[in-house]
Parts: structure tokens; sequence; C-alpha cells
């Protein structure tokens, strides 16, 4: 049954990923290039949302979170090399299966390249099991909880400051 | 942004966006499952290096810690190609095309002069999404939208990364 919600979910987001063009090459790199914020319109839009919905669940008990541990070691250097192969492929996993989904052919090399990627990954991993991976755990944080303060003081502000950039976005025509 | 080549007007994607809020909020209150794409790639890797070399695989750390086999998110991600394909079908907006229009206009027409740039990009960006635990989905939408430290500070990461990257390649046009 989690198979068949994974597909029906997936399709209803690549539908909405390819009629926003977010799976475009153009779009991505508009973003690195900041000339077309189109993808982070999306993602913050996403993320308000979400954000809303699932604390408000999860107050009213009917969800659980999924937190990732912040390892920071792991978190920033491997975030940075993310974004610096990410201004080169100008697709994240996920939409580079979108891409290829709507007919761009180069995904498919992007596609290839993240596999070999990750198999790297698998054979670097012990070593970095012991090194990198041991820098700064702090464990399963969230922000409320770094704050020591209500979500709702977290998701307030972060709501106002994500409608603010979005009036900026507009405003410079972005 | 009015595309001439298909005369039709992507969605908004604050709208889009929002949608894309509640079917994460569904999809957690019905399945308990947070978007993420990333990992798919290392079990698809694991599965098809099973293929030639079983023993060895089965004996990796890492892929005992992910095991090379269906689950969720690889049908989620399986999704997203397939409701990219008919969404692009039925919009009329599906384009068979080997090199992107911003990367032409600066690189030129070379089929595989992109694709070796595809290809080495998405080396170095698995390798950094699997260290830093996560992907624009797993961390930028999953580990924000929860308030995780670790996705704030990864999608943070993400971005600085990809800024350098495109000043180094457009420098700044």
């Amino acid at each position: 049954m989690d198979l068949w919600y994974g597909l029906a979910t997936g399709a209803l987001f690549g539908v909405l990923l390819q009629r926003c063009e977010v799976l475009r090459y153009d779009r991505q790199l508009g973003a690195l290039r900041l000339k077309d914020m189109t993808i982070v319109k999306f993602m913050l839009s996403t993320v308000v949302v979400g954000m809303i919905g699932v604390y408000g669940l999860l107050d009213l008990g009917l969800v659980k979170l999924s937190v990732k541990p912040a390892v920071l070691g792991g978190n920033i250097i491997g975030g940075l090399l993310f974004g610096l192969g990410w201004g080169l492929v100008g697709y994240c996993p996920g939409t580079a299966a979108g891409a290829l989904g709507e007919g761009r052919l180069d995904a498919f090399w992007a596609i290839l390249g993240m596999l070999a990627g990750a198999a790297l990954y698998a054979e670097a991993y012990p070593r970095l099991l012991d090194t990198v991976l041991t820098w700064g755990d702090l464990g399963k944080l969230t922000l409320p909880q770094v704050l020591g303060v209500n979500h709702w003081l977290v998701i307030g502000p972060f709501a106002l400051l994500v409608l603010l950039l979005f009036r900026l976005f507009e405003r410079l025509r972005v | 942004m009015y595309d001439p080549q298909t005369r039709r007007r992507p969605m908004n994607p604050y709208l889009g966006g929002a949608l894309a809020g509640i079917l994460v909020v569904l999809s957690v209150y019905g399945a308990g499952k947070f978007f993420g794409a990333s990992t798919t790639f290392v079990r698809v890797a694991g599965y098809l290096e099973s293929a030639v070399a079983a023993d060895r695989v089965a004996a990796m750390p890492y892929f005992m810690k992910e095991i090379p086999a269906l689950d969720w998110q690889m049908t989620f991600v399986a999704g997203i190609f397939l409701g990219a394909f008919l969404a692009s079908i039925l919009g009329n907006t599906f384009r068979l095309l080997a090199v992107p229009d911003s990367f032409a206009a600066r690189f030129g027409r070379s089929g595989t002069r992109r694709g070796v740039v595809a290809f080495l990009g998405g080396v170095l960006a698995m390798f950094g999404a699997r260290l830093a635990d996560g992907c624009p989905s797993g961390h930028g939408l999953s580990g924000t939208l929860q308030l995780s430290l670790s996705g704030f500070v990864a999608l943070a990461c993400f971005f600085v990364g990809g800024l350098i990257t495109a000043r180094l390649l457009y420098g700044g046009r």
C-alpha cells in the first residue's frame, strides 16, 4: 500500500512541479543567478503551508515528526558540495526524474551521474563515519528546541519573513 | 514568464507551491511519509552494483543502512517522472531537448558538453546530498517544514554552493 501512496503522491507532486516549470534547468539556474526566483517561490510556499499543516496536526496528536539529526560537519560540507554540483547539473535528485519526464534528455546524464555519486559515497562511507560525520553531532534538534520556545513562536515570524521576501521578489520582478 | 515556444503560461508558483504543501500534509497524515528523493539513488545504485558483485554490496555498511529494495520513496520518485510526463504531454509542453536554452546561450549547443557537465554535476551533487543526509526535498522541504536545525543548515549551504558555481559559470550575467 505504501508503494501506491508513494506513486500517487509523487505523480501529483510531479504535475505541480511541471506546471510551475520548477523542473527546468533554466529556472533552477535562474534562481542561482538571482534572476528568476520561481523555484524559491514554489519551495517556500510549500514549506510555509506544510509547516502550519504538520504542526497543527502534531498539536492534535495526529502525526509524528521525522527529524533528521543535525550533524554540522555532514550538513555543512555535504550541503556545500551538493550546491556546487547543483550549479553544474541544474537539477536536484527529485527534479531530475521529473525533467526526464518532460523530455529533457540531459537529465538522463544527470541521473547517471547521481547514481555514480551515490555509489562513490557508499565506498567512502566507512571513512566518513569516523571523521566528518562525528563533527558537530547535535542530535535530532529543531529550532523551537534550540530557542526554547513554543513552535508557533517560530512558525509565525518565519511565515511573516517569507511573505516579506515574496513582496521583495515581486517588487524586483524576479 | 510567457513561453513563446509553447504559448502556454505556467501555473503561479505560489499557488503550485501551496498545493504541494497541502500534498505534503496529506502524505504525512495519510501515509506517515515526508518527501525525499536522494536515498532512492543509493538504493538503485546498490541494486545495480549487486547485479555484478552481490556479495560485496551485501557487506558494505552504507548498503546495509540503506537496503537496495523497493520502498515508498522509490515509487514517489518514479511518480514525479510519471506526473511530469503526463502533465507535459497534456499541457503540450513536452519537449525533447538535449541542451537547456540558457546553457546553450552561454556554452553552445553541444549535447556532449552539456552531458558531461550534467554527469559531473550529478556525481558531486549526490555525493554531497548523501553526506548532508538529504537533498532539497529531504532537507529543503521536509526538514525545514518540521523546523529541523539540519534542514535549515543544509538548505542554506545548498544555495551558497549553488550561487558560487552559477557565478563561476555565468559570471553574474
